[in-house]
């Protein structure tokens, strides 16, 4: 009783804090008289929803499908490769140097070779965040597969136990913190990702409908676009979490 | 004359790490038989663990001989061993009664049996009511219990414990010295026990080795006369006192 009590009002004050935030925002603006050009008030903001000229839904879903589809690339691949290099020592031993020094190189850099490679569009963007929140995953995920317990280990060997029986048993289930943990930090990246592709050339989602209204000096769409991938990044975020609360005890998350 | 259960003869072992080998265990030469609880004691780095792991299969020796089992007394490596370490390794994701069934999942055991002697065990080792408990949810020495649970679930006829109660806090140690002499009596295992501990290893050992170090040796290999059951008081015995200082005087601590 008292538990959901507490969980209650943590929500409360959660809110709250929000709620807050929103009414200085309007406070600030209104009492200030601040320019609607430097900072327009949240209803203003709101208002530019209204601009049917912006197609939101068409830019929110671009940007949407670029963010959840670079991350979900990233999630399956950096899984995998992983597990391969668990899997095979001296392909880790291959090919990880080389995903470090690949990891060097500033993502940022590769948009205007990206848009050389695949033009316009959603996939340039998608492959953006997908190379920004790949290497996480993968250094995460093959740090918990090797993080095992020596003597668990000799524990399962005694048994004559298999590489298999290890792997399902103790391996993966020991590494899914980590993964969850290295892809909490891949949704914030991919967002970044998608949006910079989005920046750098691009004829749909909402980074680029940032700088369409930055020319016509619609400060209150700006707004409306950042809050707007920020929700679509909150989503996402949230999305993880609920499957790492779903699949990893309580006490084994890495925080 | 019958065979012992287990026979060490001459048993050596040398680590060899970065070109430079290191004499681990020079000689260890003793028996145990079946349902013993034998307390091997000795010095930090003597070589205790390696012996055991030398016992558990997982280490090669370099020399002598190392028997378990006999034609009367099977024994089956990898059925017939249970390992307590000093931390209980649970698995953090499994409730307790899944830790536990572990090793019966890995040897491929009927999981509806199992179960149920997992459940049995688990009462025994004082865990009733605990059964879908995270480990978490645990104190240090409930976690130590369900690790023993996990020891014996695949009925294994030795149980190799590594100094087991070694994280513990003296009077939780004191009281699960207590609970392994009642497991031990109701399981009729064998049982091999590492410890530090001197009073620890008269109290608990039907019979004692101990062994110095640099490069271990069997110093001494003892019958503890003391009938069992016990309870804390034969600690204040004359007997019990004239063991532990024949431990101390060959560790040289007098
Ligand atoms: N894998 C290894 N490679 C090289 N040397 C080792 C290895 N394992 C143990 N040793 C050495 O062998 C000696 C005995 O080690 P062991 O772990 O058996 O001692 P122990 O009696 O169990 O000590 P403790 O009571 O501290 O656990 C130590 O000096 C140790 O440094
Ligand atoms: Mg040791």
């Amino acid at each position: 009783m008292s538990g959901s009590n507490t969980q209650l009002q943590r929500y409360a004050l959660a809110v709250l804090s929000h709620l807050i935030l929103v009414a200085a925002w309007h406070f600030f603006v209104v009492y200030g008289e601040i320019p609607k050009i430097v900072m327009p008030s949240p209803y203003d903001t709101l208002h530019a929803l209204l601009v049917p000229n912006y197609r939101w839904l068409e830019n929110i879903a671009a940007t949407s499908i670029e963010i959840f589809g670079g991350f979900l690339l990233a999630a399956v691949f950096g899984i995998l490769i992983a597990l391969l290099f668990s899997w095979f020592r001296w392909l880790e031993m291959f090919a990880m140097p080389l995903l470090v020094s690949l990891n060097m190189i500033p993502k940022v850099a590769l948009g205007p070779l990206m848009i050389v490679w695949f033009k316009y569009g959603i996939w340039p963007n998608t492959l953006m965040a997908f190379a920004i929140s790949f290497f996480p995953i993968v250094l995460t995920t093959a740090r918990g597969l090797r993080e095992v317990e020596p003597d668990l280990l000799d524990l399962v060997r005694t048994l004559r136990g298999s590489r298999w029986q290890l792997f399902v048993k103790i391996q993966l289930p020991g590494a899914l913190p980590y993964i969850f943990s290295g892809m909490k930090v891949a949704a914030i990246l991919a967002v970044a990702g998608a949006i910079v592709g989005e920046f750098l050339g691009s004829e749909r989602g909402l980074g680029y409908l940032m700088l369409q209204v930055q020319v016509t000096l619609d400060t209150a769409a700006m707004f409306m676009a950042v809050i707007l991938i920020t929700l679509i990044g909150g989503l996402l975020y949230g999305i993880v979490l609920g499957l790492e609360r779903f699949f990893v005890v309580k006490d084994a998350r890495i925080q | 004359m019958s065979e012992a259960f287990i026979h060490l003869d001459s048993v050596k072992k040398v680590y060899r790490t970065r070109g430079q080998d290191f004499l681990a265990i020079s000689e260890a030469t003793f028996d145990v038989e079946q349902g013993e609880l034998v307390s091997l004691v000795g010095p930090s780095g003597c070589g205790k663990t390696t012996l055991l792991k030398i016992l558990a299969g997982l280490h090669g020796f370099d020399g002598g001989e190392v028997r378990i089992g006999s034609q009367s007394q099977p024994f089956n490596p990898a059925r017939d061993i249970g390992m307590v370490f000093q931390q209980p390794l649970l698995l953090k994701w499994r409730r307790i009664i899944d830790n536990v069934m572990l090793p019966t999942e890995i040897l491929g055991l009927p999981q509806d049996a199992s179960r149920k002697r997992a459940y049995e065990l688990l009462d025994l080792v004082g865990l009733k009511g605990h059964e879908d408990k995270y480990p978490y949810e645990l104190s240090g020495g409930m976690q130590q219990r369900a690790s023993i649970a996990r020891a014996l679930v695949h009925d294994p006829k030795l149980v190799l414990m590594d100094e087991p109660f070694g994280a513990l806090d003296a009077l939780t140690r004191e009281k699960m010295n207590l609970e392994l002499l009642h497991i031990w009596a109701e399981a009729k295992k064998t049982i091999i026990f590492v410890t530090h501990g001197i009073t620890e290893a008269v109290f608990l050992g039907t019979r004692v080795v101990v062994l110095t170090s640099g490069p271990a040796k069997m110093a001494d290999n003892f019958e503890v006369g003391i009938p069992m059951p016990r309870t804390l008081d034969v600690r204040n015995t004359e007997k019990f006192g004239e063991y532990t200082r024949r431990i101390y005087r060959l560790l040289g601590m007098e």
